[in-house]
Formats: structure tokens, C-alpha cells, sequence
């Protein structure tokens, strides 16, 4: 059905090239001819990525849409891509957050137009690569590759405090991404010379092996996921970031983390995994308890929204280490409808942000008087944020509660008093920032959103209220893979 | 007595060079300096001819002449090409910095090929004095480049540090081979490892000879404790010299490892594994650490060399031939990056400024995106972040060296490299992030502009595709190793 397929690496290396394109267009002299391209580009990416979900198997576990070619017969390395079912719809949602970061930086980025757009596109064709890879190097390679034009986006265009943002990011996920290839070339020799991610799912592991590998995928993962404690480079990477790569981190970055733990950690060493799940249930519930009081006092919405993202993640971390099919599904439709609750929520700030030119909560007030369209966009996005049934936040949230009560009572319990939590700190900034007098001159001055802002929050408004009314045509298509990922796990490989 | 000819076509690179170098320092006495281009014409030519010559001279099987001192291998033949190359490239880097700072004469030229020459006999050397010879050759060529500036306070004690370090190692490393000497009765390569192998006592003379070659071996490839005189000759060196010494010398280095250690000691492979262990790890320690510190680029990049050299040690350490070919990878691939990234250096300079210091790399990107973007692949290759050729040669390195089971060597060099990449991500920050605090324009000769763009996408390139470079590593050394 799917032999034979090319889509994959269309998918990878059409935003790559557009993105080569772009840069080719030069200095800023062409800035909207460099947009242009970009703009078709990222649209391109889109309307490939889509053959993926229409003809995709709902049926089997296996890997879809499969490409093997030999690339390094030195150390048995593949060119190997393949989606599933849990895989699969993270392509979609990196192929439309792109289109979404073109359109909205459209007037916002004045500066170096080609290298922004351009830094963009390429990110989203080896976010794409991560996603679809079989082979651990090639794996690693887009992995690490991603870094690169994430660091420079941050580093250029971001806030004040930039550099010191982009380094940390950088060596944070550098330090942990290392150790997770020392555990790819430790199981590369101990499988006998195979660098396969599928092969790696059947080889036997002992115990305390096992343990070790399982932490340095942690070290990679937790850090990219991120999970508290190695949070902290997150709320200074968002903070500074402009507004794309906020978007593209909080949407899909983090995601990449936690699909890591899916496609590394669980089913490699699934007994590590079962035999720490209590520390990385503890992990998961002190992200979204704490991380949740946390940005409950932040004074910066680009800050709070971050915290936030944090405690979200928590819950999707919780949902895999539950270990039962309601929780792990309900982590991905978490992570899918966090990819488009975060992404718009920074957009809104974005949006603020490029008129008032502060994040600062205090700095507002009252902005509804001036936009009430933005306001009626930010006010469905804020109720997502905190779980609103109807919306996409409610679905994943709610799925990953419920399993968690199956699994012991207050696990539950504590994940969700995120509802509250969660509520209280997006819509009391909500109030602060949107209701009231109109705080200043500032504020007085505002205009309303343009089309173009509308178009986007437009589009991820349908998304996330779809997602939310509708959430079945998302979790049939992992249903598949994730019993047998499930099943796989379940297995002792000792 | 019968004296039997040794077969010179083995030899006919080394014969081709000699002459040739011969011919140049006479050409070179009756040219006015506006003709001195033909010089360096003669000496490309030269490099051309050498490389041809070796192409067609080569055989699959190893053969030995001149006694069996030379011999004539897969391995030999692919470092001297790579050789050729890399001082080629090097001359034409440095064409414009050497005659804007009148160092633009035939010495320059015929030092150049005379350590050439230097490492070609190195390289083929299958006896302990040929490649003593071979190295000696080698060093006192560098010793009066880096004095080439006879004016600069700064040159002349770095040539005469250089030098005096220099002679101690050959001191300890010709001591270490008159033990070897003793204790096996041959100087010859392949007969000193076949008596190791097959001696059971007098281990404690041999093991005694084995330090001091290693001292010496670790003296010439500037790894910690043995690496002082790394940053000082690098960094007042002139910067076209620098860049001599840290690319084909390290070429030759490798073979001078693999033909002492791998091929005539294999036999106390137990011994000198520890010893490059402890070196490998100070290495990267100290040259990771050390270079955060900098900012003379050029005694950043000296650093980073030291640990490069450890990342290097990692694969001989390993004691196998995945390793050897892993070393071989790693230090092609450093020849590459560390020439385009001195070579950026050069790019930078121009007469009477020298792009030393970190901040003269501020605001690269807006002076000249398309050096920024070559400087940026350079600096993530050193770093060894993919899609560049760098990560491929730690990758190799280091699966050889957690194969021989040393895993919390693999695990420290990975935190080190990790250390590393601060100091490379501080230059790609200055380039891209910061403002330019010079606005001159950046133009580099046509053919200088061409070269460093073909390094610095090589780099990419190779970082796509490894796999030829791999594939040829491995077939020389398994071709000549055995």
C-alpha cells in the first residue's frame, strides 16, 4: 500500500530546499520576494504532509509510508523513515505550525527577513525527519541538527536577554542529546552492529543495563520534554525567543521530548521503565502541581505561558508512565492539542507584543475596549489553556485524569488540581490584562487584530474547538499503534 | 659484494619532491619578487605532480624497499594525497597574507615542501630511524617557518620554544628507541613487532623504551602532559604558519602513531592503551577547559587542538582496526575543519591588521553572510554537531572506543565535548548575534574565496555523506594494518 512511497522525504526536504531558497534570495533589499517563497513553501510542506492522515492505515501498528536506503555501510546506517500511528500526526501538526509561523511573522520581523523564514522552514523539515526516523543516527542527526537554526533564531531576533537564552538552550539539550548517543552506540554494538531503532525494540537488555540506558534517554528527553527539574531553560528560551520560535518550541520542540520517551525509552527498556515509573510519576505530578504554582506568580505572559507548558507536559509524561491505554492516549491528544493551545496563546501575546513592545502583565489592562476581536480569540484560546470541556485542552486532560484515578486515587487527585490551578493563573492574567478601564495611553492607542492575524488565530481556533468537540479522528489513527506499543511494553526483556 | 638496487618507483614521490624542491630554491635565486608567483606556481605544480605520481604508483598490497625501510602501502598512499591536498590548500590560503606581510619568497615555498617531504618519509617509514629522519626533517622545516617574521619578538620565541621542546622529544623519543633497540636487536618496524610478539622475558627494558616513545609521540601531537608549547607557537606563529602546522603535520602524526604503536608495538598494546587513556582524558579535559578562556582565537583554536588530539587517541586507544580507521576518519576530518577555520582567520586579516582576537569575528553575518555561514559550519563541525563532518568523527571514534569497553572514557569525552561547544557557540554568538564593530568590506582573492567556500561546504557535504571518506579510511587500514 505504502511501498515504495517517497512522501517522507518530501516532507523532510521541501522545507529544507524552499528554506535554501529562501536564504538565496539575500539581503533585505528582496524581503518580500523572500517571503513569497517562503510563504509558498511552508504551504507546499502542508499540502504534502496531508496524504499522510488521508492515506494513512488506521488498522496496524506497523510503520507506514517506509523508505530504506543505505547511507553509511561503514557503521550499518540507514536511511530509514517510517510513521506511525503515534508519530504520524506530529508531522501534521510541525507542517501546519510552520505554515502558521510564516504567515504570522509576515510584517513582524523587519529584520534579515530570508535568514528568519529561512531558519523556519529548515527547522520544520528536520523536526519532520525527527519525527519520521527508523535509524538512530539519523535520528540523532536531525535531532541535533534542529539546534542549529533554533539557536540562531533565538540569538538574532529574540529579547533582550538573548544570548544568554540561546547558549543555555543550546548546552542543556546538547548535554543531555550526548548521552543519549553513547546509549545508541552502547546498543549499537550490543545488538550486533544495528543502528535500527526497530531492531533495538527486540534486543534483550539486563536490568541494571537497562536502568542505565533508560537515564541517559532521560537526560535527552526530560530535557527537551522539559520535565521539572531541568525545566529552567525553558521560561528563558520562551521569554526571549521571538514570537516563531516560541511558537515552534512550545508546539513542537517539546513534543519531540516526549515522543522520544514513546519511540526510546518505553519500548527499549521497558523494564527500567516500569521499575522507575514511580520517579517519573513523581516527576510528572511535581511539574504540574509546583510548575503550575509557579506560573501562577509570574509577572511576564510569555513567562507564565512557558510555566505553564511545563505543567502541561507534566501531564503528558504522566499519561505514558501510567502505562494503560487511556492514559498514553490521552498524553498524545494532549500533546496535540498543547501544540495548538500554546502556539496560539504566543501568537496572542505575539500579537500584543508587536504593538505594546512589553510582556509585561502590568503594562496592560483593559485591552478588550480597544480590540474586541483579539479579545474574543485570546478568551477561547485562555479557556483551552485551562481545560475547558469543548475545547481540545479538556480531551487529553480528562483522559489522563481518568487514568490516573484507575491507577491509584491520588495520582489522580493531584494531576487534577491543574484544573484549578490552570484556570487560576491563565484567566486570572486573562482579567488583568484584557478587562478593566483601559490602563494607559499605551492601551489607549491599540488597533484591532488585521486579517492576517485573523486568518491565523482563525485557524487554530477551528483546530482547537474540532479537536475538542471531535477528538475521534485523532485517536482512532493512534488506537493501533498505541495498544501495541502497550502490549510491547508489558513484555519483560529481561 | 653485490649492492642490490633498491626498486625507486616505491619511492618516486619522495625522488619527485626532492628534485623538484631542489629546482625551485635555484629557480627561485633568479627571480625578481614581482615574479616570484612563479614560485608558487612551481610549487602547486609540484604538489600536482606528487599526487599523480602516487596515484598511479599505488598498489593494493603493501611493498617494501630500501631494505624493507620503506614500504609502500593503501595507508601511506592515501595520507600522502591527503597531504598533498591539505598543503596545497594551505599555500593558497596564505598567498595573500604572506606577501602582504613580505614573507612572500622562495624560503617559504621550499620550507613548506621540504616538511613535506618530512612527513612523506614519515608516512612510509617501516624503520624506527627512517621515521626518526622523516620527523626531524619534519620540525626543524617548522621550526624556521614559524621564525620566518625575523623581526616579530613574538615569532622568534615561539620558534625558539618550538624548538627547544621540539629537540627535548626527539631526545626522549630516540632514547625510547635505543631501549627497543636493545631489547629486541632491530630497528626494523615488522621485525621489532614479530620479536615483541614472540619474546616472553626482558619485558620491564621494553616497557622502558615504550614510555619514552610514547613521551615523545605525545610531545609531537601536542596532547596533555606533553602539549605546552601548543598555544604559544600557535598563537605567535605567523597565522599562515599556524595553519601549515595544524593541518598536514597532524596527518603525518597519525601515521607516525599508527606505524609505531599499532604496527611495531601491537605486541605491548596492554601498555600503551592505559597511557593513551590518562593522555586522551587530560586532553580533552584541559583543552576544553582551557580554551573557554581564551580570546586569541588562534590560541583558542590551539586548545582546541589539544583536545582534539585527545578525541583522536580515543580511537588508537581502543586497540583495534575499527579504531585505527576511526583515528584516520578523525584526523582527515580535522585537517578539513581545522584548515577552513584558520584559513577564516586569514580570510578576516588584511595588511597591517590581523584578525586575532575573538571580537574581530563580531558581526560577521551583517559584514558578509556567506563567511559567517562558512565560519559557522566550521566552528559546529569542531563542535561536532551534525549535519557537519565533524559529528561523524566522533561518532567513529567514539563507538571504537566504547566497543573496547572504556565506558566512562566515552562518557567523559562526551561531557567534554560538551564543555567545548561553549567556547565555538561564543564565535557563532559573535558573528551572528552582536553588531560589527568594523565595517571593511571583505574581499578575499577569487581563488582564496572559491577554496575556503569548497572547505567549508566539503564540511557539509561530507556531514551528508560520509561515507566514501569512511569507506576509504577503512580499506586503508585494513589494507595495511593487518
Amino acid at each position: 500500500m505504502s511501498e515504495g512511497s517517497t512522501l517522507l522525504s518530501w516532507v523532510i526536504w521541501l522545507p529544507i530546499v524552499a528554506g535554501l531558497l529562501v536564504l538565496a534570495t539575500g539581503s533585505d533589499r528582496n524581503a518580500q520576494f523572500a517571503r513569497i517563497i517562503a510563504l509558498i513553501g511552508a504551504s507546499a510542506n502542508f499540502l504534502v504532509s496531508i496524504p499522510l492522515f488521508t492515506g494513512f492505515n488506521r488498522l496496524t501498528s506497523d510503520m507506514q509510508f517506509v523508505e530504506l536506503a543505505p547511507w553509511i555501510e561503514t557503521f550499518n546506517i540507514h536511511y530509514h523513515l517510517g510513521v506511525d500511528g503515534i508519530s504520524m500526526l506530529f508531522i501534521l501538526l510541525t507542517t501546519f505550525t510552520t505554515l502558521l509561523v510564516v504567515i504570522a511573522g509576515w510584517n513582524v520581523i523587519q529584520k534579515k527577513v530570508a535568514q528568519y523564514m529561512a531558519a523556519f522552514l529548515i527547522m520544520s523539515g528536520l523536526m519532520n525527519g525527527v519525527f519520521s526516523a527508523l535509524d538512530a543516527v539519523l535520528f540523532y542527526v536531525f535531532w541535533e541538527a534542529m539546534l542549529i537554526p533554533m539557536f540562531i533564531a533565538i540569538g538574532v531576533w529574540g529579547g533582550p536577554n538573548r544570548v544568554y537564552a540561546a547558549v543555555k538552550f543550546f548546552l542543556y539539550t546538547l548535554l543531555g542529546s550526548l548521552l543519549m548517543l553513547v546509549a545508541f552506540i552502547y546498543l549499537y554494538h550490543k545488538s550486533g552492529g544495528s543502528f535500527s531503532i526497530l531492531d533495538y525494540h527486540k534486543l534483550p537488555l539486563a536490568l541494571n543495563v537497562q536502568i542505565m540506558i533508560f537515564i541517559a534517554f532521560f537526560t535527552a528527553f526530560a530535557v527537551k520534554v522539559p520535565m521539572w527539574p531541568v525545566h529552567t531553560w525553558l521560561p528563558d528560551a520562551h521569554v526571549e525567543a521571538p514570537t516563531g520560535g516560541s511558537v515552534i518550541l512550545a508546539a513542537i520542540m517539546l513534543k519531540l521530548g516526549a515522543y522520544g520517551f514513546l519511540r526510546f525509552s518505553l519500548p527499549i527498556v521497558p523494564d527500567a521503565s516500569h521499575s522507575l515509573s514511580g520517579i517519573m510519576i513523581a516527576l510528572s505530578l511535581i511539574a504540574v502541581v509546583y510548575i503550575g504554582l509557579v506560573a501562577l506568580a509570574q509577572s511576564d505572559m510569555k513567562k507564565l505561558i512557558a510555566y505553564s507548558s511545563i505543567s502541561h507536559m507534566g501531564f503528558v509524561t504522566l499519561g505514558f508512565f501510567l502505562f494503560n491505554n487511556m492514559g498514553m492516549e490521552g498524553a498524545l491528544v494532549q500533546m496535540i492539542s498543547h501544540g495548538f493551545i500554546s502556539g496560539a496563546m504566543f501568537l496572542c501575546v505575539g500579537v500584543m507584543y508587536d504593538r505594546m513592545h512589553s510582556r509585561e502583565i502590568s503594562d496592560y489592562g483593559g485591552v478588550a475596549n480597544k480590540m474586541p476581536m483579539f479579545a474574543a480569540f485570546f478568551m477561547l484560546f485562555a479557556m483551552a489553556n485551562s481545560g475547558l470541556p469543548g475545547t481540545s485542552g479538556f480531551v487529553g486532560e480528562f483522559m489522563v485524569i481518568m487514568a490516573a484515578v484507575k491507577v491509584n486515587f491520588w495520582y489522580g487527585f493531584l494531576a487534577a488540581s491543574t484544573l484549578i490551578f490552570g484556570a487560576a493563573y491563565t484567566l486570572w492574567m486573562y482579567k488583568r490584562v484584557v478587562f478593566g478601564a483601559v490602563a494607559n495611553a499605551h492601551v489607549e492607542k491599540l488597533e484591532d487584530i488585521s486579517k492576517r492575524e485573523f486568518f491565523v488565530l482563525g485557524l487554530l481556533a477551528v483546530a482547537v474547538l474540532g479537536m475538542g468537540l471531535y477528538p475521534l479522528p485523532f485517536t482512532e489513527v493512534m488506537h493501533a499503534s498505541v495498544n501495541n506499543l502497550l502490549a510491547h511494553v508489558a513484555q519483560s526483556k529481561l | 659484494m653485490t649492492f642490490p638496487m633498491p626498486n625507486l618507483t616505491l619511492a618516486l614521490p619522495e625522488i619527485f619532491v626532492l628534485v623538484m624542491v631542489s629546482l625551485i630554491l635555484i629557480v627561485d635565486l633568479f627571480l625578481s619578487a614581482k615574479n616570484r608567483f612563479v614560485t608558487y606556481a612551481l610549487t602547486q605544480i609540484t604538489l600536482l605532480g606528487a599526487a599523480w605520481i602516487t596515484v598511479s604508483t599505488h598498489s593494493a598490497v603493501p611493498q617494501y624497499t630500501f631494505s624493507n625501510m620503506f614500504v609502500d602501502d593503501a595507508m601511506s598512499d592515501v595520507l600522502k594525497l591527503m597531504s598533498y591536498v591539505a598543503v596545497s590548500v594551505v599555500l593558497v590560503y596564505s598567498r595573500t597574507y604572506i606577501s602582504l606581510r613580505g614573507m612572500f619568497r622562495g624560503e617559504f615555498f621550499a620550507l613548506a615542501l621540504f616538511a613535506l617531504l618530512g612527513m612523506m618519509v614519515m608516512i612510509s617509514a617501516n624503520h624506527f630511524l627512517v621515521l626518526y629522519m622523516g620527523l626531524e626533517l619534519l620540525s626543524l622545516s617548522l621550526y624556521a617557518m614559524v621564525a620566518l617574521q625575523r623581526d616579530s619578538a613574538l615569532a622568534t620565541e615561539a620558534a625558539m620554544k618550538y624548538f627547544v621542546l621540539g629537540a627535548l622529544a626527539s631526545g626522549l623519543l630516540l632514547y625510547g628507541m635505543s631501549m627497543l633497540y636493545g631489547a629486541t636487536g632491530s630497528l626494523n618496524i615488522n621485525q621489532v613487532a614479530t620479536v615483541i610478539q614472540n619474546t616472553t622475558g626482558n619485558h620491564v627494558v621494553l616497557t622502558f623504551g615504550l614510555v619514552f616513545v610514547v613521551a615523545g609521540l605525545a610531545f609531537k601531537l601536542g596532547v596533555v602532559p606533553f602539549h605546552m608549547w601548543i598555544p604559544d607557537v600557535y598563537q605567535g606563529a605567523p597565522t599562515a604558519v599556524t595553519l601549515f602546522i595544524g593541518s598536514a603535520p597532524k596527518i603525518a602524526a597519525f601515521a607516525f602513531v599508527a606505524r609505531l604503536l599499532v604496527e611495531g608495538l601491537q605486541g605491548l598494546v596492554q601498555d600503551w592503551q592505559g597511557m593513551l587513556v590518562i593522555m586522551a582524558f587530560l586532553s580533552m579535559a584541559i583543552g576544553n577547559i582551557t580554551a573557554i578562556a581564551q580570546t586569541n582565537i588562534k590560541r583558542m583554536l590551539a586548545y582546541s587542538t589539544i583536545s582534539h588530539m585527545g578525541f583522536l587517541l580515543l580511537g588508537f586507544l581502543s586497540g583495534t582496526l575499527n579504531g585505527y580507521s576511526s583515528s584516520m576518519f578523525y584526523v582527515l576530518v580535522y585537517v578539513l575543519m581545522s584548515v577552513g577555520g584558520f584559513g577564516m582567520v586569514m580570510l578576516m586579516s588584511r595588511q597591517g591588521f590581523e584578525a586575532e582576537n575573538l571580537d574581530d569575528f563580531k558581526g560577521l553575518n551583517q559584514r558578509s553572510p556567506w563567511y559567517a555561514f562558512m565560519m559557522l559550519l566550521f566552528m559546529f563541525s569542531m563542535a561536532g554537531i551534525p549535519p557537519t563532518v565533524g559529528f561523524y568523527a566522533k561518532l567513529s571514534v567514539l563507538q571504537a572506543a566504547l566497543q573496547a569497553g572504556f565506558v566512562w572514557l566515552v562518557v567523559s569525552a562526551v561531557l567534554f565535548s560538551v564543555i567545548g561547544a561553549f567556547y565555538y557557540l561564543r564565535i557563532i554568538k559573535l558573528m551572528y548575534f552582536d553588531a560589527p564593530q568594523d565595517e571593511t568590506p571583505i574581499r578575499p582573492e577569487g581563488d582564496m574565496a572559491m577554496l575556503i567556500s569548497t572547505n567549508g561546504l566539503a564540511v557539509l557535504a561530507l556531514g551528508i555523506l560520509p561515507q566514501p571518506l569512511m569507506a576509504l579510511c577503512a580499506y586503508s587500514i585494513q589494507r595495511s594494518l593487518l
